[in-house]
């Protein structure tokens, strides 16, 4: 529903401002242009997301995500202890975390969910700690090869489409730290007013 | 021949040996991966065609420069292109939506402006935010969320302020 108000409500607001700064012209031209622009967009950026997808499907098929999954194992003990007790949570969680890392996102949420629905049991509607702390960590994208955006840039003529990798790894970094610090504090808060 | 040249050469070459190495059907691998990518686009597709549209209609009628300018003190105190405005609006609420309006920014400006760059970064360091607590919540029956929205939202101005920072930082602006 959140679109159908931000899609409706900047088609109005462009007839509104169309009509008073008298560029309705331009405002015609840009509605054709924009959606064919989105199909050239589509097309040139076909080539090389498809690439990437496959490399990524090696790395899996390789074990890499199986890897990825055990090196997280201690992080999240440590981030969730309570939900960790339970070992098929614990492996859910860390196949959730390494999908994510690898950019496989219709992996990844099933994972979480399965997770999630784990560590909501017997606890009447209201979310633990650990389960917000979860939700927060896949709000927060951690991704290796963010390759959608890559091939936009591609598409757009970008020198080297992936240059972007190590301010988008510190940005991510900052992001999930700042995540996961808010998270741990509201939590202690939360119990410190009880 | 510079460094980055060596990467994607190397990443393919060094993924096909690794899965060799490991008796792995990797060209099959690459065109199933490749068929999941289609998939990704073709429902993207649509959206972006709507949103597209929507987006070029604003910028056009003068619309963005009103939003943008709105904005602008508040980002420019913080070290954010007000140009992201839009962005950043859309991003927790729509993946799609965040890629029609950071292709728009991305397209507009050069995929190796300041702007383009902060647009792509912001893209991959953020995610979206309330449709994933929807989802994460809504299936494992929670019905009070207590401290996750705020802590999420706390993330994503984190990598909207860290995705111009970490740009002016590897790329000057």
């Amino acid at each position: 529903m959140a679109m159908t108000w931000i899609w409706s409500g900047m088609v109005v607001l462009s007839l509104i401002f169309g009509l008073l700064t008298g560029r309705l012209d331009a405002v015609a031209d840009a509605a054709m242009e924009g959606a064919s622009s989105a199909v050239e967009l589509s097309v040139s950026m076909a080539g090389v997301l498809c690439l990437w997808s496959g490399v990524m499907e090696i790395m899996n098929v390789c074990g890499l995500s199986g890897g990825l999954a055990r090196a997280f194992r201690p992080v999240l003990r440590r981030l969730m202890p309570l939900a960790s007790r339970d070992e098929a949570t614990l492996a859910a969680l860390s196949a959730n975390v390494s999908a994510n890392l690898l950019g496989l996102g219709n992996a990844a949420t099933p994972l979480g969910i399965q997770a999630a629905r784990r560590m909501a049991r017997g606890c009447g509607g209201t979310a633990s700690d650990e389960l917000c702390l979860l939700v927060v960590l896949n709000t927060a994208s951690i991704q290796l090869l963010p390759a959608t955006i890559a091939s936009v840039r591609g598409a757009s003529g970008a020198e080297s489409p992936f240059d972007i990798l190590p301010a988008v790894w510190l940005a991510s970094a900052l992001s999930v730290s700042v995540g996961i610090l808010t998270a741990k504090c509201l939590a202690a808060l939360g119990r410190w007013r009880r | 021949m510079n460094l980055s040249s060596l990467v994607i050469p190397a990443l393919l070459a060094g993924v096909a040996v690794c899965g060799m190495g490991r008796r792995v059907d990797v060209y099959g691998a690459l065109t199933h991966g490749a068929e999941e990518g289609l998939t990704v686009l073709l429902k993207v597709l649509p959206a972006l065609v709507g949103l597209l549209t929507a987006v070029s209609m604003f910028r056009a009628s003068g619309a963005l420069e009103w939003l943008t300018g709105l904005c602008a003190p508040v980002l420019e105190a913080m070290g954010i292109p007000p140009e992201t405005t839009p962005l950043m609006l859309v991003r927790p609420v729509s993946g799609s939506g965040a890629l029609a309006v950071g292709t728009d920014l991305i397209t507009t400006y050069g995929p190796d402006s300041y702007i383009g760059r902060v647009a792509a970064v912001m893209l991959g360091s953020t995610e979206t935010t309330f449709y994933t607590i929807a989802v994460y919540f809504g299936s494992a029956g929670i019905i009070r969320t207590r401290h996750t929205v705020p802590a999420a939202l706390a993330a994503d101005l984190t990598g909207f302020l860290a995705a111009a920072f970490a740009v002016r930082l590897f790329f000057g602006t």
